[in-house]
C-alpha cells in the first residue's frame, strides 16, 4: 500500500504550507493585512478641487473605489496680468484631491480631453506597482485608459504626470494629493484643508504680464519666479483665504509638487500640535516648520487659540514675499489676551524685500512720463502685488501692526507724507484716523514712475479725495 | 505622372498630386540612439502642406469603403472624422484646414493611392529641422522655444488652415504650430507610459528629460513630439493629428 507514502507527502506539504502562511502573515503585518481585505461593495470617490477635502471615511471595510480623473490643458492666471498654460488633473492646479482607505481596491480611470495637445500619464505614490501606474495609463489626447491597484499602504501622498520629458509636465502643475486613511481613520478635527506648494519657471520675471512660455533653463537650473501655494500668487489670501474660528482645530494636508524646490512649511503665530512628517505614519508634537521635499507631503494638525490672520509660508523666506508662497489662515472669535495679549511686535512678520539694503543707484535713462490711466492701472497692479501684505486688499490695514489707507487723515492734507513713507520708509509711532500706530514701513524699492503710480492709486481709492503725482514729485523727495 | 496601384479594389481613381519639395539627404540623430548614433536619410520629396479635409474627402468619394460611417473598426477607431459632419460633409470653415482624427491605416492608404508614402520618423524630423531660414535649425534657441511655445498650447477650437503657420527653408509649410503628424514607423518610437524606468537591456532606450542617454536633453518639443507618437496605436483618431505623405 502506498497510504504510508501518502500520509508523509501530506504531512510534509502540510508542514511547508504553514511555513509559507505565517510567513505571508509576517509580511501582511507591516502592511496591515490589506492584501487580504475583503472587497464590499463600490462607489465613485468624491474629488474636490483644493483647498477643499473629500469628508472623512465612515465605512469599516474595504470597498472598490472608482476614481474618474480628467486632465485638461488650459491658459489660466498666475497672478493679475500673468497668464500661464497650465496642464491639469482636472482642471486647476493642483489636482483634485483623492481620499480612500487603506486596503481599498481602487479603480482608476485617466481620461485625457480631446482638446489636449499632448498625452498623459499618471504616478499615484500610494500605488505599489511599475511607474505607480504610469505604464498602465499613457493617454493619447480623446483617450481614457484604466487600471486598478489596492492602496496597501497608509499615508498622505502625491501623483503626478510622468510623460517624458516629466520635469515639465510636473513644472506646468501636474500634480496633486492621494490621502489613503489608515484603517482606524484619522482622529476627528473641525476643519481639514488641501494646500499644496510648486514652483514655476517663466521666460518673464515675476508679475511681468502677458502670456508667459516655460522656460527650460531656468527650471533646470531650479531657480524659479514663482513659488506658490494651490496654483497661482493669491490662491488663499484675501477672499480666498481659509477661514476657521477660535476653538477649532484644523488639520493641513499639505504637499508639494516641486518639480524642483523643497518646502519649509509654516503657520505664522502657530505651532503645529501634530505632525505626520512626510505623510507617513510616525506622529510628532510641537512642531515649528516642517520639511516637505517635492514630490511629497506633511500633515500637520493644530488647534486654533486666539483669533487673528495666520500666514501659511515656505520659510525660504524670499519665496514668500517676493515669489508668491504666502496663504492666509483667518481665524475669529474672542481674544484670550493671557495667551496672546495682542503686541504688536509679535504679530508683525517684516517683509525684507529687496529694500532693506541699499543698491547704489544706476545711471537709468529717464523712464517716459505715464498718464493718469496708465499709472492708476500700474498703480493697481503695484498695489496688489506689493502693498496687499500689510495693508489688505480693501485698504484697511491691520489694527494695531498696520495703518489703513482708507479716507487717512495721514496724508489727506500733504501727499507728501505718502510718498516719502514710500521712498524712505517711516518708523515710530504716528496717529492715522484716530488711533495710534508704532510700526515700521520698510523703504520700496521701487522706480520713480512706479513711486508716482502708486501713489495716484491709493489717492484715487480706498475712500481718498484723488489726486495725481508725477515722477518728477518723486524725484524731489528723495533728495 | 506616378505610377498607381494595379490591384482592383485597392484604390479607385487618382487625386490631383499636391505641390511636393525636396529635401536634401542629410543625417538625423534619432532621441535615443545609443553613441549618439547618426541615421542617414536620402533625399526624398515631401507635401508641402499637410493633407486637408478637402483633400481627405476626394480620397473617400473616390474610395467609399474608407467613408466613416462604413470604415472597418480594425483600421479606425470611433474618434474617425468626428470633425466631419457626415459621411462626405464637412463645415466649410475646416476645408482648408489639416485632416485630423485620421488613423494611420487610412493615411498610408490615402498616400499609397496617391503613388506616395508616409514619410519614415527619420525623413520628417530630418524636415522638421529647418526654420525659416536654416536648414538645420536644431541648437537655434529662438526657433526650438518657438516650437516649444506650440507645444504647450492646447488645441484651438478651430485648427487654422495650412499655411497659415510658418514656411521653412525647403518651401514646406506648417512642419510645426498646427497638428502632430503620421509616420510610417511612429511605433518604433522608445518612449512607453514609463518615462523613468531604466530596465535594460533598453536602458537606453527609456528615459524622460534629462536622461544620460538622450542625446539632446534641452529639446524638449522632440520629447513630446516622441511622447505622443508613443501614446497612439494605428487605428486611433486624434484631433490634432494629421498626416502628410513623402515619396
Amino acid at each position: 500500500m502506498k497510504s504510508g507514502n501518502y500520509f508523509t507527502k501530506l504531512a510534509l506539504f502540510l508542514l511547508v504550507a504553514s511555513a509559507f502562511i505565517t510567513g505571508c502573515d509576517k509580511k501582511n503585518s507591516q502592511s496591515g493585512n490589506a492584501q487580504n481585505d475583503k472587497i464590499i461593495g463600490e462607489e465613485v470617490a468624491i474629488l474636490t478641487f483644493a483647498p477643499d477635502v473629500p469628508p472623512p471615511i465612515t465605512r469599516n471595510h474595504a470597498t472598490k473605489m472608482i476614481v474618474n480623473l480628467e486632465v485638461i490643458e488650459k491658459e489660466m492666471e498666475m497672478m493679475d496680468g500673468v497668464k500661464y498654460n497650465f496642464w491639469t488633473f482636472g482642471g486647476q492646479v493642483p489636482g483634485k484631491f483623492i481620499r480612500v482607505r487603506e486596503g481599498d481596491l481602487v479603480e482608476f480611470h485617466l481620461k485625457n480631453d480631446p482638446s489636449s495637445k499632448l498625452p498623459h500619464n499618471i504616478d499615484l505614490h500610494a500605488v505599489t506597482g511599475p511607474g505607480g501606474g504610469a505604464v498602465s495609463t499613457f493617454t493619447a489626447p480623446g483617450h481614457e485608459t484604466q487600471f486598478s491597484f489596492t492602496a496597501l499602504n497608509p499615508g498622505l501622498f502625491i501623483y503626478h504626470c510622468a510623460t517624458a520629458p516629466v520635469g515639465m509636465h510636473i513644472a506646468n502643475g501636474m500634480y496633486g494629493l492621494i490621502l489613503v486613511e489608515p484603517k482606524a481613520g484619522l482622529p476627528k478635527v473641525d476643519k481639514e484643508f488641501y494646500v499644496c506648494q510648486g514652483d514655476f519657471y517663466t521666460k518673464g520675471s515675476y508679475g511681468e504680464s502677458g502670456l508667459q512660455p516655460f522656460d527650460m533653463q531656468k527650471a533646470l537650473d531650479e531657480n524659479p519666479d514663482y513659488v506658490v501655494f494651490n496654483g497661482k500668487v493669491g490662491a488663499m489670501s484675501g477672499e480666498n483665504s481659509l477661514k476657521a474660528k477660535v476653538g477649532e482645530t484644523v488639520r493641513l494636508f499639505v504637499g508639494n509638487g516641486g518639480p524642483g524646490l523643497t518646502s519649509s512649511f509654516h503657520v505664522i503665530g502657530e505651532i503645529f500640535d501634530n505632525v505626520y512628517p512626510e505623510g507617513g505614519s510616525t506622529l510628532n508634537h510641537n512642531v515649528q516648520t516642517t520639511l516637505i521635499p517635492p514630490g511629497g507631503s506633511a500633515i500637520t494638525e493644530f488647534k486654533l487659540n486666539v483669533p487673528g490672520d495666520f500666514i501659511m509660508v515656505d520659510h525660504a523666506i524670499f519665496r514668500a514675499f517676493n515669489k508668491g508662497a504666502l496663504g492666509i489662515l483667518k481665524v475669529d472669535g474672542a481674544e484670550n489676551k493671557s495667551i496672546f495679549s495682542g503686541q504688536q511686535d509679535d504679530r508683525i512678520y517684516q517683509p525684507e524685500g529687496g529694500a532693506v539694503q541699499s543698491m547704489p543707484e544706476t545711471n537709468a535713462a529717464p523712464a517716459k512720463p505715464l498718464s493718469k490711466s496708465e499709472k492708476l492701472e500700474l498703480g493697481k497692479a503695484l498695489y496688489s502685488s506689493t502693498c496687499i501684505a500689510c495693508h489688505q486688499a480693501d485698504g484697511k490695514g491691520i489694527e494695531k501692526a498696520f495703518p489703513p489707507l482708507v479716507k487717512s487723515d495721514y496724508f489727506a492734507s500733504d501727499p507728501q507724507k505718502i510718498i516719502r513713507a514710500i521712498t524712505h520708509g517711516l518708523s515710530g509711532p504716528i496717529t492715522v484716523n484716530g488711533k495710534l500706530y508704532d510700526g515700521v514701513m520698510p523703504k520700496q524699492s521701487l522706480s520713480d514712475n512706479q513711486v508716482a503710480s502708486v501713489v495716484t492709486y491709493v489717492l484715487n481709492n480706498f475712500g481718498n479725495k484723488g489726486g495725481e503725482v508725477d515722477a518728477e514729485d518723486i524725484a524731489k523727495s528723495r533728495k | 505622372m506616378s505610377f498607381l496601384y494595379s490591384f482592383p479594389g485597392l484604390c479607385q481613381g487618382k487625386s490631383d498630386i499636391t505641390a511636393m519639395a525636396k529635401i536634401k539627404g542629410g543625417y538625423y540623430t534619432p532621441l535615443y540612439s545609443p553613441n549618439a548614433e547618426q541615421t542617414e536619410v536620402k533625399s526624398f520629396e515631401i507635401d508641402v502642406f499637410p493633407v486637408t479635409n478637402s483633400d481627405f474627402l476626394a480620397f473617400v468619394k473616390q474610395n467609399p469603403e474608407w467613408r466613416k460611417s462604413k470604415v472597418k473598426s480594425i483600421f479606425a477607431d470611433s474618434n474617425y472624422l468626428k470633425q466631419w459632419e457626415s459621411d462626405f460633409s464637412f463645415n466649410l470653415k475646416i476645408a482648408n484646414s489639416p485632416v485630423v482624427n485620421v488613423s494611420w491605416f487610412a493615411a498610408k492608404k490615402y498616400c499609397e493611392c496617391q503613388g506616395k508614402r508616409l514619410p519614415e520618423t527619420a525623413e520628417w524630423e530630418l524636415a522638421a529641422k529647418a526654420s525659416e531660414t536654416k536648414a538645420d535649425a536644431s541648437k537655434d534657441p529662438e526657433f526650438n522655444q518657438w516650437v516649444l511655445n506650440w507645444v504647450t498650447k492646447p488645441n484651438p477650437p478651430v485648427l487654422s488652415a495650412v499655411g497659415s503657420t510658418f514656411r521653412n527653408f525647403y518651401g514646406v509649410y506648417d512642419m510645426h504650430g498646427l497638428v502632430w503628424e503620421w509616420t510610417y514607423d511612429f511605433n518604433s518610437a522608445l518612449t512607453t507610459g514609463e518615462s523613468r524606468g531604466n530596465s535594460s537591456p533598453d536602458n537606453t532606450l527609456f528615459c524622460g528629460g534629462g536622461s544620460f542617454s538622450a542625446n539632446d536633453v534641452t529639446n524638449y518639443a522632440s520629447f513630446m513630439r516622441f511622447a505622443l507618437r508613443s501614446s497612439v496605436k494605428a487605428r486611433y483618431g486624434v484631433a490634432n493629428l494629421g498626416f502628410r505623405c513623402v515619396k
